[in-house]
């Protein structure tokens, strides 16, 4: 058997099938990209996590177009249509449940999977396009769960608006105009609910059209692998179906148990209780707090309480945050390391924890008042979050020495598995090996 | 780094447990609620008809007078386990405004099963100025718009003892907390009354509305300030919620469902690797 | 690519087989079952439901010859109360007059009280495709659809045009002399 062929190419067998291929390859297409697609053999489980959000963001489009047939887009209506989805609408409660937990695990599934592509140098080249395009999907989940968040027109939701495009008041002399353009008004109010609903449904499919550009992206370069070395040979890979496919629909149906324990056991834990209060512009609630996903930027947002030179902490503030969003685009060009994986590189390992660390203690000062104590540390965090990307990701590279690197995938396997135990099945050729059992 | 994914994963619900349970650091309540007992806590839980019925009358007793549920209808009563005849009679008590008639006026009518329960005041304005410049807010999402925060270490343990209860405690808590004697430290103004269990300052403007024995009850339940608060409190959490008992017989049947599905996928991901080295 | 093995024909199902299929199967329901509620949410609602609870009308306004529309369930209803010589000139008409002959007495009903029965409850929309016709009073015509030119007979019978049945009759009771409930045939 040679190498080409090793994992097989689509050939249509039926006379329907080849009279399809020769006009549109679709069934080829898929063939390729998610039958006999190559992936590295060596994959764990913190690879599973785009199969999953693809599921999430499926979920979030069904159920949201279910709740948009019986959501409605008015300042009087809206917060009693979503209570009329919850109590009257058959199923409507489980949807709602579902669309609202489900940005939570959408946004939890999406952290654990940035969090993989820092770990491992996913974005390094040849990857850097990937990458971005990625940033870009995070950017517009943003989006679209800010503006969905809207929606309930609960108390939360109406001050949460009022904040955040209160962010864009920090500019001098276009801040103004720009909140009134995103507003429709002069404060938060039925024009700005109306094209939050429309925006809200647009996103969404967006989203999915730049996922199937990062698909695309991906199966160009091909994953990359905990070692971080290229595939060299056939016997790095395995098709990915089956081997992929399983692995990442067991990880799936446990991620969704998780998710499920939630929507029908603790369906407003993660949510903010003042938003089953209906919105009221005359009074604000105590702690005005965003959705924990926020948090880190709400801290960093925060954390500027002092001006420099022309600029005003308020600016400074917004333009902190913007750039903690903004500077994962220039991580691959950020990282001067030539290794590639955290794996054999102790000392980016290692501040690769304290990031992550930092980032949830950052969130967790996002939920604290901007006072005392909070501000000093909301500051140093903010500090080390810049400082990880913009310091030791260059600085790192260039004086760290990293550990020895396996010649390839099979090897890394190989070792581990002559570590571990001895009695391991035959290696070598995954197609022939499976072909034989 | 198989380990990887386990430490992200830890990483990751730390963040969020710490981030939601601590959301808001405030100075109140003073007291945080009292946990009580429910029949519709943990994962089994279902409401008690018996208990929700009391409940209603309550409210319908007390409550009423001054706040609202105008989102419940009578026609929910049967969750109660009301018959359709019982509902109508009992929505036949209440009169809702209707019209305008052939002559262009509105007019009232008793209400039917298809009516909410109607509001005790015209607008806002009106039940403010009712009562002393205070709104008395309607009642029909109290259970989920009243959560104080849990602190630490209380909402990290939450979801693993599925505890979702912080509502109805809050309710149970407020209407069973009226101290007469002030601390010294406290200044309650004017015309409102102390209560350090109440979510947003030290005083509210509700005199405390229940006493002992001002309800007889059918079933022969005593009717105490404490016994009468729990029965409102968990009927708030129905008018809340009114599909718990649905959520959580489905939550189970899901549940069961994705764990066979998990351990059959693994015992399927086990063969389709043993070929391979991995 | 070649097929180097062949599994033994005939061979029993393997403990790895039952466990593809067991998992398999599992699938299939999961999406089965998931589909559900998302069907079961654009059936009417618990309010719509509700909403469509029978209806009062009250009699004691209509002349004979006169005919007004009620809404129940959110679609119209024509009440007519018909004159004696309406009666007859539908009982005039026979099997060959129309498309779906029911006799006229079957469609005409009226309180237990009254002396006679010259009540017309039926549907207000027409069985072709959906328009509400006119009323006429050019008896035995009693309505006429604008959408298509079906004509119906004054007890709502099809006489002519695209319209293939008769106008239905709603659940009805008199629960008095002059109270006709809709959507009911209880009282």
């Amino acid at each position: 058997m040679s190498k080409l062929e090793h994992h097989g190419t689509y050939t249509p067998t039926t006379g329907v099938g080849k009279w399809i291929d020769a006009r549109m390859p679709l069934p080829r297409l898929m063939y390729d990209s998610f039958v006999a697609y190559p992936v590295p053999r060596n994959l764990n489980y913190a690879y599973t996590f785009g199969g999953i959000l693809s599921i999430f963001l499926v979920i979030q489009i069904l159920t949201g177009v279910v709740l948009a047939m019986h959501y409605v887009p008015d300042a009087t209506k809206a917060f009693d249509s979503v209570e009329h989805i919850m109590r009257d609408v058959n199923s409507g409660w489980l949807m709602r449940y579902m669309h609202q937990n489900g940005a939570h695990f959408f946004f939890l599934a999406v952290y654990l999977h940035i969090f993989r592509g820092l770990y491992y140098g996913s974005y390094k080249a040849p990857r850097e396009l990937l990458w971005i395009l990625g940033c870009i999907i995070y950017l517009l989940m943003m989006a679209t769960a800010f503006m969905g968040y809207v929606l309930p027109w609960g108390q939360m939701s109406f001050w949460g608006a009022t904040v955040i495009t209160g962010f864009f008041t920090a500019f001098p002399v276009i801040g103004v105009p720009i909140q009134e353009l995103l507003l429709g008004g002069f404060a938060v109010g039925d024009p700005t609910l109306n094209r939050f609903f429309s925006l809200h449904y647009l996103l969404p499919f967006m989203i999915a059209g730049v996922v199937i550009l990062h698909v695309w992206a991906l199966h160009v370069t091909g994953q990359t692998n905990p070692t971080g070395i290229e595939v060299k040979s056939k016997t790095d890979t395995v098709p990915f179906t089956p081997y992929a496919t399983i692995k990442d629909a067991f990880a799936l149906i446990v991620f969704l148990a998780v998710y499920a324990y939630f929507v029908f056991y603790m369906p407003n834990f993660l949510g903010h209780a003042d938003n089953y209060i209906p919105a009221d512009p005359m009074v604000t609630p105590a702690h005005i707090v965003p959705e924990w996903y926020f948090l880190p930027f709400y801290a960093i947002l925060r954390a500027i309480t002092f001006d420099i030179g022309p600029i005003t902490a308020k600016l400074g503030g917004v333009i902190a945050m913007f750039s903690a969003v903004l500077v994962l685009f220039i991580v691959p060009w950020l990282d001067t390391s030539k290794v590639r994986s955290a794996v054999y590189r102790p000392w980016f390992k290692l501040f690769f924890w304290l990031f992550v660390i930092n980032s949830v203690f950052l969130g967790w000062l996002g939920s604290q008042p901007a006072e005392g104590v909070y501000v000093a540390l909301a500051q140093l965090s903010t500090a080390i979050y810049f400082g990880f990307f913009l310091i030791v990701m260059p600085v790192l590279g260039l004086v760290e020495k990293p550990r020895r690197l396996p010649n390839s995938i099979t090897e890394a396997v190989l070792e581990r598995s002559a570590k571990t135990d001895g009695a391991s099945p035959p290696l070598g050729d995954p197609i022939a090996v499976a072909d034989k059992s | 780094m198989k380990n990887l994914v386990v430490k992200l994963g830890a990483a990751a619900i730390a963040a969020t447990v710490m981030v939601t349970g601590a959301w808001a650091a405030s100075a109140y309540p003073k007291n945080k609620p009292r946990e009580q007992d429910w029949s519709f806590a943990g994962p089994f839980g279902m409401y008690d008809p018996a208990q929700l019925q009391r409940g209603l009358k309550v409210y319908a007793e007390n409550c009423s007078a001054c706040h609202a549920l105008s989102r419940v209808s009578f026609r929910n009563l049967a969750d109660l386990g009301y018959s359709d005849d019982q509902i109508k009679a009992f929505a036949a008590n209440y009169e809702v405004e209707d019209g305008p008639d052939d002559f262009g006026d509105m007019f009232f009518r008793p209400a039917t099963a298809a009516d909410a329960f109607p509001s005790p005041f015209p607008n806002q304005e009106a039940a403010r100025a009712a009562n002393g410049g205070a709104y008395p807010p309607d009642l029909s999402l109290m259970a989920k718009a009243r959560a104080p925060i849990r602190g630490f270490p209380a909402f990290v343990l939450d979801p693993f003892r599925n505890y979702a209860e912080n509502g109805p405690d809050y309710i149970y808590s407020l209407l069973t907390g009226y101290k007469d004697d002030v601390p010294e430290d406290v200044s309650v103004p004017e015309g409102l009354w102390y209560n350090p269990y109440f979510a947003s300052g030290t005083a509210l403007a509700m005199a405390p509305p229940l006493f002992d024995d001002m309800h007889e009850f059918d079933d022969g339940t005593e009717a105490t300030v404490s016994n009468m608060a729990k029965d409102v409190a968990a009927f708030l959490m129905w008018t809340a919620e009114p599909h718990m008992d649905d959520r959580k017989q489905l939550g189970f049947r899901v549940l069961v469902f994705l764990l066979i599905f998990a351990a059959l996928l693994y015992l399927s991901k086990k063969q389709v690797w043993s070929r391979v080295e991995h | 690519m070649t097929d180097a093995t062949q599994e033994p024909e005939g061979d029993l199902p393997t403990r790895r087989d039952f466990i593809y299929v067991a998992t398999g199967m599992m699938g299939v329901v999961g999406a089965a079952a998931v589909a559900w509620p998302f069907i079961d949410q654009m059936r009417p609602d618990a309010e719509v439901r509700a909403a469509g609870l029978p209806i009062e009308v009250d009699l004691s306004a209509i002349e004979p010859g006169g005919t007004i529309v009620v809404t129940w369930r959110s679609k119209p209803y024509f009440i007519r109360q018909l004159t004696d010589d309406e009666i007859a000139a539908a009982d005039t008409l026979g099997e060959g007059d129309m498309k779906e002959y029911q006799p006229a007495e079957e469609r005409i009903a009226g309180p237990d009280a009254a002396e006679t029965r010259n009540w017309v409850i039926v549907s207000a929309t027409c069985t072709h495709l959906g328009c509400v016709p006119n009323i006429v009073d050019n008896a035995p015509e009693g309505w006429f659809c604008p959408c298509h030119g079906s004509v119906f007979d004054m007890v709502g019978r099809i006489l002519r045009g695209p319209a293939a049945t008769n106008l239905p009759l709603p659940p009805y009771v008199f629960a008095d002399e002059s109270t006709l409930v809709v959507g009911s045939d209880q009282v």
